[in-house]
């Protein structure tokens, strides 16, 4: 450690977000090696944090290392940025990191922290997006022991989890994994690229912003750095295809706030009892409002 | 005809091992367990050749480290010490000296194994079909019609309905568990195929309908075959030349017909008795 660096302290005794500053320089260290080896998952001593595993811990300790004053923070949860997790957290950093800035804007943030989405909005090569991981390895359905993965992987095996993509298509014509589809990144390693839906799967690929994967529990870091091939699992002639927004009448469905067809929509049910579909990400729908709103304003 | 595999001086011991152990084992001494240090002597000294196409019988009871030894061609152990080259076309293969990646690779393109039981060799999670496109996916074959074609291809050949190719091998009767075996074995195009025990506690008929396709496989595409057996009726159908072994040791060695006629081993002369 640089010898004329003081640990910032606050009144309570803790450092500067939360985590002390050797375990931010273990997480950095891993972080890096992650970068070094794209979608090889690195091993780290996940600390404790004040919250139950699962509920991010692994996102957030990234997030909590690499973060600095300067920094704008957004913390996504489904999408959403005011669903409670995603508050919470956000809450969490604003009281550990002072004279960092949060924000709900995709934008306006420098590090994004996300659990089950990528943001609708082009990243940019000045944007870290953190995504929270509660299952890191893609093989630990076709094999338990994870000393047999580890060698799986690092042999690039990953026949197993092609035969369970095969039986998927003999079985139900179709490849069954809705979320959390493997990827080969780099063309070597597959990593679970956290649960997002497969509509966000092809984000990951030439993504100008680095991506941060952490599994707290799990005890793994790994990365999709920026502009890194990212191949999701498939047969040359059962091509991989993202989630179908098309209604009966074979159109995309829109955005029931917004009107956007071009977004990962979720499926409600309005006060009426009708279904609605509606923009998963809710920066994306707002932004598309107030710009909206500007024209007619402008038309005006 | 071409050399396939030179087996030299081949020996795997279960356990820690002493200096004495080689000299306190093998048929002379009536035991496989080193008398020193307890460790159990599965196969010492083994070596033989095998040429392209040619099926090769090891013989022996119970215990006298057949298996060992095919497991140990086949990389499912890890032999003590000796050397195994195998000669594949223009390249050749020093089996031990390779790392996991490579003898991964030998496994699944130019290798092919049926074991006694089942279990061992197929992936009972999975149906019959995809156990044969495990196999196929192992060797990049990336294409899921193609996969599916060489799939039905290969059960239709060695004799299981195509039309059950999408069940579990679970719901299979023994003998179709080997022939579903033998297919994914078979479903890489190997010059080498190693049998241990394959027809071993299934009914006659059947044995004999399953050595047949061996044979009949043996002849088509010119497999060369090690086949592991204490069955001598096994050994006389199919084997060229016959190796016998006892507590780990090669103790005769030659033509099958020579073997089984004219036994010169005291312990071969009762095997051959007994059966008759």
């Amino acid at each position: 450690m640089n010898p004329g660096y003081e640990l910032p302290q606050n009144e309570a005794g803790y450092s500067f977000g939360f985590l002390d500053e050797y375990a931010k320089r273990e997480v950095r260290r891993t972080v890096l090696k992650a970068i070094c080896i794209p979608g090889y998952q690195t091993p780290y001593a996940s600390r404790e944090m004040p919250m139950g595993r699962g509920f991010g811990t692994g996102g957030l300790q990234v997030t909590l290392s690499l973060v600095g004053p300067g920094d704008t923070v957004k913390v996504i949860d489904q999408g959403a940025d005011d669903s409670v997790n995603a508050v919470n957290l956000r809450k969490f950093i604003e009281l550990t990191c002072p004279h960092v800035d949060t924000t709900e804007h995709t934008r306006d943030a420098t590090l994004i922290q996300s659990r089950h989405r990528v943001p609708e909005m082009p990243l940019t090569e000045a944007q870290v997006l953190v995504l929270q991981v509660p299952y890191p390895d893609p093989l630990v359905v076709v094999e338990p022991s994870e000393a047999r993965r580890k060698t799986m992987h690092g042999e690039g095996d990953y026949s197993r989890l092609l035969t369970k993509l095969y039986e998927d298509i003999v079985q139900f014509d179709e490849i069954t994994i809705s979320h959390r589809y493997p990827t080969r990144i780099n063309g070597h390693y597959v990593i679970d690229p956290s649960p997002i839906p497969r509509y966000d799967v092809p984000q990951l690929h030439q993504n100008r912003a680095l991506i941060l994967l952490g599994a707290g529990r799990e005890k793994k870091i790994y990365a999709v750095p920026p502009y890194s091939q990212a191949d999701p699992l498939a047969f040359d002639d059962v091509p991989f295809r993202t989630e179908d927004f098309t209604d009966e009448y074979g159109r995309r469905r829109a955005c029931a706030r917004c009107g956007a067809i071009d977004s990962f929509l979720d499926e409600l049910i309005d006060d009426d009892g009708a279904r609605i579909w509606q923009c998963s990400d809710s920066d994306y729908c707002n932004e598309r409002l107030a710009a909206a709103g500007k024209q007619e304003v402008a038309r005006a | 005809m071409n050399q396939m595999l030179e087996v030299r001086n081949l020996s795997k011991i279960h356990g820690r091992g002493c200096p004495r152990c080689f000299d306190s084992t093998g048929p002379d001494m009536d035991t496989n367990i080193c008398a020193h240090c307890g460790s159990v002597v599965a196969a010492h000294g083994v070596s033989f050749d095998l040429r392209a196409g040619e099926i090769l019988g090891i013989m022996g009871e119970s215990g006298s480290g057949k298996s060992t030894l095919v497991k140990t061609l086949f990389f499912d152990e890890t032999p003590t010490v000796g050397e195994v080259l195998f000669f594949d076309g223009e390249r050749q293969w020093d089996l031990f000296a390779l790392n996991a990646a490579e003898q991964r690779w030998l496994r699944n393109h130019r290798f092919g194994m049926v074991y006694q039981n089942p279990h061992l060799g197929l992936n009972f999670k999975v149906s019959a079909g995809g156990n044969i496109a495990e196999r196929l996916l192992m060797s990049d074959l990336s294409h899921y019609g193609e996969i599916r074609e060489r799939a039905r291809r290969l059960l239709a050949r060695t004799e299981v309905l195509p039309e059950r190719m999408d069940e579990s091998p679970k719901k299979f009767s023994g003998g179709m568990q080997q022939r579903v075996q033998i297919a994914k074995a078979l479903a890489t195009q190997p010059p080498l195929l190693f049998l241990d025990e394959v027809t071993t506690g299934l009914d006659l008929s059947v044995q004999a309908r399953i050595l047949d396709l061996i044979l009949e496989i043996q002849q088509e595409l010119g497999t060369a075959m090690i086949v592991v057996t204490h069955d001598l009726g096994v050994i006389r159908l199919l084997a060229g030349r016959t190796i016998v072994m006892k507590y780990g040791r090669v103790i005769e060695s030659g033509l099958t017909d020579q073997i089984l006629e004219d036994p010169q081993h005291a312990y071969t002369q009762r095997l051959v008795a007994s059966s008759l």
